[in-house]
């Protein structure tokens, strides 16, 4: 079979084909967090130490997970953009930074409710805390340095640079309940298994997958209004459908 | 289980939804922020062709 691999590369065509695939995952995405609601709130059993304030975990798990992982598929985006000139890449990178930078905002505005009933505060200086609110502000820092350029092209590049250089925190943010003693918590689910109830990890896991699909979704709408921007004045653009 | 007490979550009910609260918000903004972003960007691409047909 003869796939042309880097069709799609091309932002003219990879408007059409995002466009398509948005509903396949805002759909699921719904679907999923009605799921893993109703698994967290109505199955899941309470927890025996922390009592019904435990539930903000199901949000507050998968939230710092993807603001984790969306920080890497970005910064990998704008490195591939770096490397290979190829300004999609470059449009992925910026239209995924809004989403990531929200999702670290959930992570720590669910820790901070967590924190007060738990530990007594709503904030500690502690290593996995510090390192996620400096994640949010690498966040901001690729949007205000991608934003502060006029030159597309030139703000793509420095833009990925920050990215690039940011994602050496994400590893901090992840060892650093092993490498520091934090008040936070270790993983509760480790490669050597976990001591969750089944319906607790179940929740977690479809709530997990739910906000994956809907940061997909919202990044590919994004990634569109995106490509319109910066190829206003093509000729694709102005033979578009919904243009006219 | 009585739905008073469901909403109570065993006194947490201030840190639970207002954990879930602020999430369903946050993507109900995102959403709608996204929507706007784009029917400003059509209508960028349309004021740009009109006045390019005036030229």
């Amino acid at each position: 079979m003869d796939i042309n691999w880097f069709k799609y590369s091309a932002p003219s065509t990879f408007y059409g084909l995002a466009g398509k695939l948005v509903p396949f995952f805002a759909i699921p995405a719904a679907v999923l967090f009605a799921i893993g609601m109703y698994i967290g709130f109505f199955v899941a059993p309470m927890d025996a130490v922390q009592g019904e304030a435990y539930r903000i975990i199901f949000i507050h798990v998968p939230a710092s997970i993807l603001s984790m992982f969306l920080y890497l598929i970005m910064a990998g985006y704008a490195a591939l953009g770096l490397i290979f000139n190829t300004r999609l890449s470059s449009m992925m990178a910026t239209a995924l930074a809004p989403t990531g930078a929200l999702f670290a905002f959930i992570s720590l505005w669910t820790g901070a409710l967590w924190g007060k009933p738990m530990w007594g505060a709503w904030w500690v200086w502690d290593a996995r805390l510090t390192s996620e609110l400096i994640l949010l502000f690498l966040y901001f820092g690729f949007i205000a340095l991608h934003a502060s350029i006029d030159d597309p092209r030139r703000a793509d590049r420095a833009a990925a640079l920050l990215a690039i250089v940011g994602s050496v925190n994400v590893p901090i943010i992840y060892f650093s309940v092993k490498w520091w003693n934090t008040l936070h918590q270790g993983s509760t689910i480790k490669f050597t298994g976990t001591s969750m109830h089944i319906a607790m990890q179940q929740a977690m896991f479809v709530t997990l997958l739910a906000c994956w699909m809907y940061a997909v979704a919202v990044t590919l709408v994004r990634v569109r209004s995106i490509i319109l921007d910066r190829e206003r004045t093509t000729q694709w653009v102005s033979e578009l459908k919904e243009i006219a | 289980m009585s739905v008073a007490e469901f909403f109570n979550m065993g006194g947490y009910a201030f840190y639970v939804w207002g954990s879930y609260g602020v999430t369903l918000l946050v993507f109900i903004v995102e959403i709608l922020m996204v929507n706007h972003k784009r029917k400003i960007a059509l209508q960028q691409v349309r004021l740009m062709r009109e006045a390019g047909e005036e030229l």
